[in-house]
């Protein structure tokens, strides 16, 4: 099993028709994903890698049955993408666009609540079940399929890392999500969390925060509750200094709040294991992920 | 994205939340200029980003002409050191002259998108001219927090629940409702990270009246808002990270010697920290981002080696979508076009790691290929010892 996605995800790609859309939508197929349809305003009609093109989302479920939206599109326009997919029914959309304005991005949250559809990022690698579905911009083969681990992350690089020293363990992992490195996002830690414990195959869990806002103190507070599955977390930005934004845009210390050293204590004390060796992050879950 | 308090208070007055009466000045004739037209008493105060501007000597009272003119005097060309400045201080260039009130009453008004409820959240407080975060750790209950969904956008009971909150008088919670929903309106125009207006004064004849003004903007919406670019001070940022930020590197300098690049800001700062844990000081913060070309990689040396503390240099590439050879040539390029004249530790790793390592090994440059993280940190510690 596995969270979010799987063999009976039908993929739509948002700005298809664009550099990267296209680039990632062939790495998808080319990983087994079903990339069912595409979606460019104004491109509709056309083919690209086989993958039938549409005018909007709503024609595109409608002839498809695509369940799922990967989107591409450019900052300024991807808000209204993300809203448009959801109107469209699509019950899963991963933005991987960076830079949408958080005032845009608050409006989307509020346009979703209560909707069925789930968000996951903006500004995220997006997901990857490995051995059965691709949806995002993950390198594949440093994952290893089928395996016991679910992996939720703010970051992209630092989750393709610790990945790879699961990998090189010989630990696999049943999903990775990447949540995205926004203030403002849809899927958090909590989200993933519940929906790890929840699943069978998945028997640990790594869970990788960085500096800025408090939602890995808000996750550690509904491990001790509700997760009873082992938990190692890694946080980056010890040294990062205060009010400055780290490359992503949620990446920021205000005031005494968002702090690695906060965080790092708070799970501690929630009794996740924390690694403070990056390069010896593999043979910590070694250690705590003995199943 | 910060501007100064001057321009802050100019976007005020555009939204019709009213300000003291007051001009930016350059020098002191400029500042006499101004406080002979408003009349004394004026408040000269120090245009610099940073805040704590009072308690480091930024902002003066000035009863009388002379009084105007040493304190304009002083205050222009100091290096002022505020808790936010670094120790170093910030060299005041402008001042802002503005008319002297008589204050009844100081409060505490900011307004955000907030990141945690996915509204945007009125802040206000009794409890004005202090530290916000002081009074939210000791004494919580006094700040009325109202949320508003950005869909429906702010209606008359939010105004009535912050204005009662304060405990106002007609009078001034009239003019509040006012200044709420301007400020909101100016908030959601123009994409603000946060408006804060610490104080927020009742005058002893009762007109409520912004005495200071602090406006961030969200990077990521500038570019809807040319008008607000104008306001940028590149006087007040690094020059190294202006310079990287022609480039669209995202750079941050920092005190130690060891320079890195990574591709990714969680593994950037990961890096950075594994480079503080081995008991070196990272010298930046650098980015060049998940699918880093190699001309990204050439921008990212010249700015790291533009830093004289440098003393050696980690790179740390996880290779995905980016292939570790094509970074690796990029290096090479790089180095050979730029002219490295010290240390650089490489660790890779990910797509095609085996050909990149050995380009950088014919490369016959000073390149250090390094097994793994703790190894390329360790390195590089004790290159820079």
């Amino acid at each position: 099993m596995s969270i979010f996605v799987d063999k009976n995800t039908r993929l739509l790609v948002q700005g298809i028709t664009g550099k990267e859309g296209l680039f990632h939508t062939t790495q998808c197929i080319a990983y087994g994903t079903n990339v069912v349809a595409g979606v460019t305003p104004g491109k509709g009609g056309r083919q690209v890698e086989n993958v039938p093109v549409f005018n909007t989302v709503k024609e595109a479920v409608s002839k498809t049955g695509a369940n799922c939206s990967m989107i591409f599109v450019p900052p300024a326009f991807a808000a209204d993408a993300v809203m448009e997919a959801a109107d469209g029914g699509i019950e899963l959309v991963v933005a991987i666009t960076e830079g949408i304005p958080v005032m845009d991005m608050i409006k989307v949250k509020n346009f979703l609540a209560g909707k069925k559809t789930r968000l996951i990022g903006p500004n995220c690698p997006g997901i990857i079940t490995p051995g059965q579905c691709k949806v995002g911009i993950m390198p594949a083969p440093i994952h290893r399929p089928h395996g016991p681990i679910g992996v939720v992350s703010r970051s992209g690089t630092l989750t393709y890392e610790v990945v790879k020293q699961l990998t090189l363990k010989g630990i696999g992992q049943s999903t990775c999500v990447g949540i995205g490195g926004d203030p403002v996002n849809g899927t958090n830690f909590i989200d993933c969390l519940d929906a790890f414990q929840k699943d069978p195959d998945t028997k640990g869990i790594v869970m990788v925060g960085e500096i800025g806002g408090t939602a890995e103190e808000e996750a550690a507070d509904f491990i001790v509750k509700n997760v009873d599955k082992p938990v190692v977390g890694f946080i980056a930005g010890l040294t990062a200094p205060p009010g400055r934004r780290m490359g992503h845009a949620g990446a920021i210390i205000s005031g005494s709040s968002g702090t690695a050293q906060g965080k790092i204590s708070k799970m501690k004390g929630c009794g996740i294991r924390v690694c403070e060796d990056l390069g010896a992050f593999g043979d910590l879950c070694e250690e705590v992920f003995r199943f | 994205m910060n501007i100064h308090e001057y321009q802050a208070k100019e976007l005020f007055k555009k939204y019709g939340i009213p300000v003291p009466d007051g001009a930016v000045a350059f020098t002191v004739d400029e500042a006499e200029e101004t406080a002979e037209r408003l009349g004394y008493p004026v408040v000269v105060k120090a245009q610099i980003h940073a805040g704590g501007r009072g308690k480091g000597g930024g902002v003066k009272l000035a009863g009388s002409a002379d009084e105007l003119k040493s304190a304009a005097g002083e205050i222009l060309g100091m290096d002022l050191v505020t808790h936010q400045t670094g120790p170093e201080g910030k060299t005041v260039k402008k001042i802002l002259v503005e008319q002297g009130l008589n204050i009844k009453k100081e409060l505490y008004l900011s307004i955000i998108p907030d990141r945690v409820t996915a509204k945007i959240v009125i802040m206000a407080s009794e409890a004005g001219g202090m530290d916000i975060e002081e009074v939210a750790e000791k004494n919580p209950e006094k700040i009325i927090k109202v949320f508003i969904d950005p869909l429906i956008g702010i209606q008359a009971f939010h105004c009535r629940e912050a204005a009662f909150g304060l405990n106002l008088s007609p009078g001034p919670m009239k003019q509040l409702n006012a200044i709420l929903k301007n400020l909101y309106e100016l908030l959601v125009h123009y994409d603000c990270s946060q408006v804060e207006i610490n104080p927020l004064i009742i005058t002893e004849d009762d007109n409520v009246i912004a005495l200071d003004a602090k406006i961030n903007f969200d990077d990521n919406a500038l570019y809807r808002h040319k008008d607000i670019l104008e306001y940028r001070d590149i006087d007040e940022e690094d020059p190294l990270e202006v310079e990287a930020s022609r480039f669209n590197l995202n750079y941050i300098k920092m005190d130690g010697n060891v320079g890195n690049m990574v591709n990714g800001a969680g593994l950037a700062m990961a890096t950075m920290d594994i480079i503080k844990q081995v008991g070196a000081e990272p010298a930046n913060f650098l980015d060049v981002g998940g699918g880093a070309s190699a001309e990204m990689v050439e921008n990212g040396f010249r700015i790291i080696l533009s830093d004289k503390n440098v003393k050696g240099i980690l790179i740390n590439i996880f290779g995905g979508i980016l292939r570790c050879d094509i970074l690796a040539k990029g290096v090479v390029q790089a180095a050979e076009k730029i002219g490295i004249n010290v240390p650089v530790v490489i660790r890779m790793e990910g797509t095609n790691v085996d050909e990149g390592r050995k380009i950088l090994a014919e490369s016959g440059l000073n390149l250090i290929t390094a097994v793994d993280l703790k190894d390329a940190a360790n390195r590089v510690a004790e290159i820079v010892k």
